[in-house]
């Protein structure tokens, strides 16, 4: 499989790889994928709890090159962007950004999955926390 | 060294210069047609020809007038089978064949299949091998061929043939192998295993690809088969088309060469892939070997790296050259059929990859190779959420996954 240079150049150089503590009441943690289908992809991020603004973002990726050159560059998007902002980042964005060929697609439906499970996990703990308020819940 | 590093040799073979040395003369004043009776130009080539049967033959042990000359395995296994099931179509409408075959094979029984022939699929046991009882109770009085492969192309484990080919023999039922990848790399022989028809390729053992050649057993049993193409009435009938002699005397030189350096080179292969097996066992834990060890080619190698999906790993060997048998080098997805017949789960099945050594290939290189394996498998293995999570101690199997 040829792969393109953006491919290429997160394959080589992954942003943010890691892990947060995901019993941090701030951290959302997202895993979606089965090891079983050759893709698993943990996507965390670390919110600002006054701002509601992402503040950093790190990935782990079980996965082709294509799979893990879309997790690491969702932790560059959602940086910086409040959790809304997040949500609307959109799984053919990440793919015309990396040139990912059809059979490809779904790493990039993966890691729409996997930004949206991190922010529905962070809402939970929020919501589990602030029982008060019903708007995260 | 040279880069990238091959060693994919159970994909294809460079010919070997020796090969093409033979072969280059009857590219231009050689050029003759073999079936040409009446001028020197035919008589060359069709003792270019003869000389080829017997080098192949010899290999084999088998008669000069028992090999078929065919474009390649593929052909070969079509042939072989599809001819045996028209040709015995009235005796019975059975074939047993093992779930491991190649797509050759096993798409060629699917076509028979849909014409109404019946096809048991044997299953092979954790190590890639079948189980003799269960291929003698899957023999009936309908069943016309049992076709098993010698060595398989993605793990290289080699099936009992003479004990498959004795159970043959005794049920009178015809034994079709292919040895695409055995051939040439250690010992095979019709007489002693038993074969009654056995394909073979020449760009799996240093010959040119475009040729290969099916062996049909012409006595004790004497075995017919039902063309498949139609024409000339070349080889004996069972395959027409003007011969291409270039290609003919090169997978010849090739058989030659194989027979004559065969132990040495196997003993050499072995040696090699031992060491690339152990120094890569020796630096990562989690590292599985698919299929026999003992029951396996020498130049072959297959190994699950838990925890790191295959296709990113072969894009951190970018200066090997090697296969996975991971979904995402296929388009469809799907892992291995082979390493899922021998029931390695999905999630090792997609990590798996396949070394195949050769005639060309050295200490200095098999190092190299290691060294960057070991690299690579360390390197995504921080990357992996897998690895992460067996190392804390959660068992993967338990975990209820999003995608399950």
């Amino acid at each position: 499989m040829q792969y393109s240079d953006k491919v290429l150049e997160h394959y080589e150089k992954p942003r943010n790889v890691g892990s947060l503590d995901k019993n941090d009441p701030g951290v959302g943690t997202g895993m979606v994928g089965a090891p079983a289908c050759g893709d698993v992809m943990k996507l965390q991020i670390k919110v600002n709890s006054e701002s509601g603004v992402i503040e950093e973002a790190r990935f782990k990726t079980f996965g082709c090159g294509s799979a893990i050159a879309s997790s690491s560059l969702v932790t560059e998007w959602v940086k910086g962007k409040t959790l809304d902002e997040a949500l609307e980042i959109r799984n053919s964005d990440i793919a015309t950004e990396l040139s990912l060929p059809p059979v490809k697609i779904h790493c990039s439906v993966l890691a729409e999955d996997a930004i949206k499970a991190a922010i529905e996990d962070y809402r939970k703990k929020q919501g589990s926390n602030h029982r008060d308020d019903p708007g995260n819940s | 060294m040279k880069k990238p590093i091959y060693m994919d040799y159970h994909a294809t073979t460079p010919v070997d210069p020796r090969v093409v040395e033979a072969m280059l003369p009857y590219f231009t004043e050689k050029f003759g047609n073999a079936a040409s009776r009446s001028h020197s130009y035919g008589w060359e080539a069709k003792e270019a020809v003869d000389k080829a049967r017997r080098q192949i033959a010899g290999l084999i042990g088998a008669t000069p007038e028992e090999i078929i000359f065919t474009s390649g395995a593929t052909e070969s296994d079509n042939l072989a089978i599809k001819g045996v099931a028209e040709m015995y179509a009235e005796r019975g409408d059975h074939i047993v064949t093992v779930a491991t075959e190649h797509k050759a094979v096993l798409d060629t029984c699917k076509k028979l299949a849909k014409r109404g022939f019946k096809i048991t699929y044997l299953p092979v046991r954790p190590d890639g091998l079948i189980d003799l009882d269960q291929l003698r109770a899957a023999i009936t009085d309908r069943t016309i061929l049992i076709s098993v492969m010698h060595a398989n192309n993605e793990i290289g484990v080699l099936q009992p043939i003479r004990e498959i080919g004795r159970v043959a023999r005794e049920r009178n039922v015809l034994f079709h192998t292919d040895a695409t990848q055995s051939v040439g790399k250690i010992p095979v022989n019709v007489n002693a295993d038993h074969i009654d028809l056995m394909s073979l390729s020449g760009h799996k053992m240093y010959g040119p690809k475009g040729i290969g050649a099916l062996y049909v057993r012409r006595k004790n049993p004497r075995v017919q088969l039902t063309a498949q193409m139609d024409g000339g009435g070349h080889e004996r009938g069972m395959r027409s088309g003007t011969l291409p002699v270039t290609g003919i005397v090169g997978l010849g030189e090739a058989c030659a060469l194989c027979q004559s350096e065969m132990a040495a080179e196997s003993a050499r292969m072995a040696a090699l892939r031992d060491r690339l097996r152990d120094r890569i066992l020796a630096e990562l834990d989690e590292v599985y070997i698919n299929g026999s060890m003992e029951h396996r080619l020498p130049n072959s190698l297959n190994l699950s790296f838990a925890y790191v999906e295959g296709e990113s790993l072969l894009m951190g060997l970018k200066d090997v050259a090697v296969s996975s048998g991971s979904a995402c080098t296929s388009a469809t997805l799907e892992p291995s059929y082979v390493l899922k017949a021998l029931g390695v789960g999905d999630e090792l099945a997609h990590t798996s990859i396949r070394f195949g050594l050769g005639r060309f290939n050295n200490e200095e290189e098999v190092d190299y190779v290691a060294g960057r394996v070991i690299e690579a498998v360390q390197r995504l293995r921080e990357l992996s959420p897998l690895y992460e999570m067996a190392k804390e101690g959660v068992n993967l199997k338990k975990v209820e996954w999003a995608a399950d």
